[in-house]
């Protein structure tokens, strides 16, 4: 098709505020799906971005679409995950399009999420479009929506689109918005082929599908193509687009999106990023890439039976093949046995990834407390990378520790300032800017350790602001801090899945609730459990779960033996279910016990 | 009448948790006989039992025909070494509708001689009358549902007698000439004191009783209790409920009594030996409605609904909700979990031996919860009983 015709664009949107929904309605709209096939979230293909109502992966769609002026258009939908542990995805599908709709729910208003990503829709220069969307809910405020939507992006009012993807109304409006003030892509047809693969995932018949862009060129079935920066050459099998089915055209020409298979199984052949170009005529330079994702969160994940973690090995292999930001390497627990520490975007990541690895492996797994990734120096002047508090080097050879910083922006309504403000210094989080949004709403800026954000920080501003603060951060730099480990010890043994790394001026109050939380977790046991912490040699607090005085029926006569007996074995099966840590039975819960503790 | 009964032997003179009572009663034949009826169903009650109070007087009668009628379809079995007759109240029935069954039971299964024949009787349906009778009739022990000697906790509990009268149901009872007099205690419930529970302690051991079985209060699903501690009632207190125990074991001791079982302390020679045939996995027959036996390594069990029960009985089949055969495995399991409840612990088996050695049973060994004495394995510590047995069977699984 004629570039002209063309038009690539993102949805852009705060969770919640839509886009799925909008989506489905434009794909309905312009008939690319009928109304039979019609369920919601068309474009969520994961069971768990249908239960959560989220989107995790991108996906691409293209429509049809024969506009006012009569003639006949090629839309392209990509969309982006609206979460903030996602943003990498956002950036990167946000490279293959030339416009974006920024959509905002007209209860809601701007969100620090739709800021951040309107952003990144600026600085890669895309066109953008202000969308209102639940303009017929009984709390919308749409002109003062519009009015923030204005007050990011410049323009005026006028240019705010105003929808309901949910009656439908207004679509027909964006549909011709879409057309007449997104740039059509302006590659070069009879330059040497260029797709950037925007990005992946694994098909078990298939192998692994890359969604690319065009930009100059023309990708045909049978091509002989080359990815740019690892030099590998393949051949391209099957090229098509997806709407939302797949469908094999043969053909991708400059301007368009869709899909390239090449038989390849290993993903990390077809990086995400990467320039595909022709092997006999290779472009002159690559397409810009993108960095790598990087994980910000780490945890340890232990299969409950150790003989499962092979099992637990192959699950994460897998998974990988769809999520390539997700990294783990073999780690061993005195306390736990054998499993990975696994590194995530965000806290929300890291559920997702233990749910799927528990729904759809069938596993049944203990978690770590999250930790970020420190620094620290070490006497001799050299450095060392730690994922883990275990792995923290002794305090004879320790210098400093750095932890890493992020830049916090939190969009709240102005009455809740001072509590933002108090929340974010308990926190030792450093205030920047302050800028306002309208005379209710204010974008607050800080500089914030991320380990003090992985916890409870966002459950904390939530229910501060009674819901309405949103927050969304990006790393910063790693600095210098005080910090400390505190380990702790049941039984007199320290249990090294329990080890945290936290500030000095709160391990006290950590050690004591953390102690005081495991008190109440662990069940009393037919001996005492003494539970104690410890920074090094020296314990800061100590508690003691008491030995379990009465576990007996009263009676047992001639009755029910057998259903006597039958209970005690299954009692016995669930207690299997704890980890035996030494001599004493842990419950799962109590390894994630630190993200369940109030400090006072 | 009970002229036909052969004439009760005295008391031998072995102490109730002595091992070697324990081994007998392996080998002794029982029968159970469920009397459902009750006057109303108690709040911490979930027996199978015919709440009289909400449906009304039953037909007694009919219900007497139907258990000679099932005790006349059972195989042969016996001679029998003890009876007991539980409820329910088995004591709302006429002591001549009890006399029939028992003597429907010697009928068909024989007495030994030295018969133990027991019943559980409630405090208000006992007068020296109905005592007379009931030794009259052949009953040897009886079992009074005493429960407290607080009239505040006799009021939480449901019952209906006082305090004050359970004094006069033991004299009456043992000037009947019962061989056996024993009283059932409850403790733990949320309203019950250190004190008041001291005090039902001293009340009771200073009567002429040479039997005490104390039940800790145990909150069941379904039941009223249940529901008023989800509503907020206290619920009985572990710890508290230990502490009582461990008093009533002190001051029972020192009375004279032995503990044989978790709940259960006689004097020398009173031990109930339907009772410890149970702990001992001896073989029982069961009557009447939801009664359980177990012969031949296999357990059934009866129709818990009167109607169902009736229903089959009277078309001339055995009321059964469902048998299990037990293979040499599960009988060894039970066996074992039984008798860690006896005070004489329980065989030296290889399962024994196995839990015995594990790292659990040697930690058990080392904290005094668990002891081996005489070749056997005792819980030092009843009240951890369950959490012993189910160490061991778990142990014994992985084994396997």
């Amino acid at each position: 098709m004629d570039q002209s015709r063309i038009r690539n664009f993102s949805i852009i949107a705060h969770i919640d505020h839509g886009k799925s929904t909008l989506a489905d309605r434009l794909l309905e709209r312009t008939g690319a799906i009928s109304e039979r096939d019609m369920r919601e979230q068309l474009l969520d293909e994961m069971d768990l971005e249908r239960e959560r109502g989220i989107t995790i992966k991108a996906n691409a769609v293209r429509i049809d679409y024969t506009g006012d002026d009569g003639v006949e258009y090629e839309l392209n939908i990509i969309d982006t995950p609206g979460h903030v542990d996602f943003s990498y995805e956002v950036s990167r599908s946000l490279e293959a399009c030339e416009g974006a709709l920024l959509l905002v729910d007209a209860a809601q208003g701007v969100e620090a999420q739709t800021l951040a990503n309107a952003h990144l829709a600026i600085e890669s220069g895309l066109e953008i479009i202000p969308v209102v969307n639940k303009i017929d809910l009984p709390a919308a405020d749409p002109d003062r929506a519009a009015g923030e939507l204005v007050g990011v992006l410049g323009g005026s009012v006028d240019e705010v689109v105003h929808v309901s993807a949910k009656s439908g109304s207004g679509i027909d409006e964006l549909l011709e918005a879409v057309i007449d003030r997104l740039p059509a892509p302006e590659g070069e047809p009879r330059a040497s082929l260029r797709a950037l693969v925007f990005d992946s995932y694994y098909d078990t018949y298939r192998g692994v599908v890359a969604l690319v862009r065009v930009v100059d060129g023309s990708l045909s079935e049978g091509d002989a193509i080359q990815l740019m920066a690892n030099g590998e050459n393949l051949t391209a099998d099957e090229v098509g687009i997806r709407r939302p089915s797949i469908e094999r055209t043969g053909k991708l020409d400059a301007g368009e999106a869709g899909y390239l298979i090449t038989g390849v199984k290993d993903i990390d052949l077809i990086r995400v990023g990467d320039t595909v170009t022709h092997s006999a005529s290779p472009a002159a330079e690559a397409l810009a890439g993108y960095a790598e994702p990087r994980p910000m969160v780490f945890s340890g994940l232990f299969p409950t039976d150790g003989d499962d973690f092979e099992r637990l090995r192959e699950a994460l292999d897998k998974l990988r093949l769809n999520d390539s930001s997700l990294v783990y390497g073999a780690e061993t627990s005195r306390a736990l046995g054998f499993g990975f520490r696994v590194g995530f975007l965000g806290l929300l990541h890291m559920e997702i990834v233990r749910e799927r690895l528990e729904r759809e492996y069938d596993l049944d797994l203990v978690a770590t407390a999250p930790s970020v990734e420190y620094v620290a120096n070490l006497t001799d002047g050299s450095k060392a990378v730690v994922q883990s508090p275990q792995d923290l080097p002794s305090t004879a050879v320790l210098a400093s520790i750095e932890e890493p910083y992020v830049k916090v922006m939190i969009i709240t309504p102005s009455t809740y300032i001072g509590t933002v403000m108090e929340l974010v210094q308990s926190k030792r989080g450093e205030m920047g800017e302050m800028n306002y949004l309208s005379t209710e709403r204010v974008e607050l800026h800080y500089l914030m350790p991320l380990s003090e954000i992985i916890f409870d920080f966002f459950d904390l501003l939530k229910s501060r602001t009674r819901g309405y603060a949103s927050l969304d951060y990006e790393p910063d730099s790693y600095r210098v801090s005080d910090l400390v480990r505190v380990d702790i010890l049941l039984n007199g043994q320290s249990v090294d899945a329990f080890s945290t790394i936290v500030h000095k001026d709160r391990a006290s109050s950590y050690g004591r609730s953390m102690v005081r939380k495991l008190r109440e977790l662990i069940p009393r046991q037919l001996f005492d459990v003494p539970i104690q912490a410890a920074i090094g040699s020296r314990i800061i607090s100590r508690e003691t779960v008491r030995a379990k005085r009465k576990d007996v029926t009263a009676k047992c006569y001639g009755g029910d033996i057998t259903r006597k007996r039958k209970l005690l074995e299954r009692q016995k099966e669930g207690k299997k279910r704890m980890k035996m840590v030494g001599s004493v039975e842990v419950p799962q819960e109590a390894f994630v016990a630190a993200l369940k503790i109030n400090d006072e | 009448m009970n002229e036909a009964r052969p004439p009760t032997s005295p008391p031998t003179p072995v102490r109730a948790n002595d091992p070697d009572l324990a081994d007998d009663a392996h080998g002794w034949k029982s029968a159970y006989v469920h009397i459902p009826f009750c006057a109303r169903r108690c709040p911490y009650c979930d027996f199978a039992i015919v709440d009289e109070s909400s449906v009304g007087t039953t037909d007694h009668r009919r219900y007497v025909e139907a258990v000679i009628s099932e005790i006349a379809m059972e195989e042969r079995f016996g001679p029998l070494d003890a009876v007991n007759f539980g409820g329910g109240t088995p004591s709302r029935l006429q002591p001549d509708e009890l006399r029939q069954i028992l003597d429907a039971l010697e009928h068909r299964f024989g007495f030994v001689d030295g018969v133990e024949i027991s019943l559980e009787v409630n405090p208000e349906g006992c007068g020296p009358t109905v005592a007379d009778e009931l030794a009259g009739v052949g009953f040897t022990r009886v079992s009074i549902g005493a429960q407290s000697f607080s009239d505040e906790i006799l009021g939480v509990l449901g019952r209906s007698h006082s305090a004050g009268r359970i004094g006069d149901v033991v004299d009456s009872a043992r000037a009947a000439g019962f061989r056996s007099v024993s009283l059932d205690l409850i403790y733990g419930h949320a309203a019950e004191t250190d004190r008041s529970w001291e005090r039902t302690i001293d009340r009771a051991l200073a009567l002429p009783i040479d039997h005490v079985s104390t039940y800790a209060l145990t909150v069941e699903p379904g039941t009223p209790l249940s529901r008023d501690i989800v509503a907020g009632a206290g619920a009985p207190d572990e710890d508290i409920q230990a502490d009582r125990y461990e008093l009533f074991c002190e001051r029972s001791s020192e009375a004279g009594f032995d503990r044989y079982e978790v709940s259960n302390h006689a004097r020398s020679g009173h031990a109930c030996r339907y009772n410890l045939s149970t702990w001992a996995h001896g073989e029982y027959v069961g009557f009447g409605l939801g009664a359980h036996d177990h012969r031949w390594g296999t357990r059934s069990r009866n129709h818990p609904r009167l109607d169902r029960y009736l229903r089959d009985v009277e078309s001339g089949i055995r009321p059964r909700l469902g048998s299990e055969t037990l293979d040499a495995d599960a009988q060894a399991r039970d066996r074992f979990m039984l008798g860690l409840r006896l005070a004489s612990g329980t065989q030296l088996t290889t399962l024994a031996a196995v839990f015995l050695g594990s790292p659990v049973g040697e930690r058990l060994l080392d904290a005094g919860i668990i002891a081996v004495e005489n070749n056997r394995v005792v819980v030092m510590q009843p009240m951890l009983t369950d959490a012993v047995a189910r160490e061991a069977l778990s142990v014994s699984a992985d084994h396997c």
